[in-house]
């Protein structure tokens, strides 16, 4: 029941963690694989963007957790909502070394959050005030 | 802020609301006008929607219980209906996770280091 406030993908990479890091943590690796254009400032508070040329679209992330080579995380907005809208999720990639290679797990969280305004907003309209709104309604049909 | 299991279940009936609300064709194109638009009156949606006066007064009724639109008193008592964009703000939430692909850049991440391999 509920809708998911996580998402969460594990792939195993052919890959040593420190080769893996630095195709998560670089501006050269991000660019590499994930936007078109990337640049990070990394450490904890460092500002980070992502660009992608041919949707005209871009992502500005928050670096928030920098653990070399093991977890990296950032926040960022949450596509398809407002540009003014205060809500964002944290992404925390975790490198394990597996073998020769790396276990690479994403995790995506924080979608089911909802700012207070708008959480308060949300319910107030359908209980105050609609005793007299319904009854404006009645008496337009009855005057239609 | 983290929302409890009881704010959950109201997410999920508001969610439910919006999505019902959308899943008509008639109440989509009220509500797309309505955020097209902005405010207006049931005789003015029925002058630029194909649908009867009645029917459109039917769904705003419906919208307005649901909470999705608001019933304003306008100028000579002619009821004006504006958006209610709260509750679609919750259902945004709903839509985000659908939208949000992780398959795609993850193959492209294991697609980039085997080429530089």
């Amino acid at each position: 029941m509920g809708f998911p406030d996580r998402i969460e993908r594990t792939v195993e990479l052919a890959h040593p963690p420190a080769k893996v890091w630095a195709a998560l943590t670089t501006a050269e690796g991000l660019a590499a694989w994930f936007g078109d254009e990337a640049a990070i400032d990394l450490r904890p508070g460092g500002a980070a963007r992502m660009r992608w040329t041919g949707e005209g679209f871009t992502a500005d992330m928050r670096v928030e957790r920098v653990e070399e080579p093991n977890v990296f995380g950032f926040t960022w907005h949450i596509y398809g909502l407002p540009e003014d809208d205060p809500r964002r999720t944290y992404v925390e990639f975790t490198l394990q070394p597996s073998g020769a290679g790396t276990r690479l797990t994403v995790v995506e969280s924080g979608f089911a959050q909802l700012p207070e305004d708008v959480y308060r907003k949300a319910f107030d309209g359908n209980t105050e005030g609609w005793a007299k709104e319904l009854g404006e309604l009645a008496g337009y049909l009855d005057a239609a | 802020m983290p929302l409890d299991i009881r704010a959950s279940a109201d997410i999920e009936a508001i969610a439910e609301q919006v999505f019902t609300a959308l899943a008509d064709p008639t109440r989509r194109a009220i509500l797309a006008a309505l955020a097209s638009q902005g405010p207006v009156t049931a005789t003015d949606l029925a002058a630029r929607l194909p649908i009867t006066r009645q029917a459109i007064a039917k769904h705003l009724a419906l919208l307005a219980e649901a909470g999705l639109v608001r019933a304003e008193p306008g100028e000579r008592r002619r009821v004006r209906y504006r958006l209610r964009s709260a509750p679609m703000q919750v259902a945004q939430q709903f839509l985000a996770v659908l939208a949000r692909d992780w398959d795609s850049p993850l193959g492209a991440l294991t697609e980039h280091l085997d080429r530089g391999a």
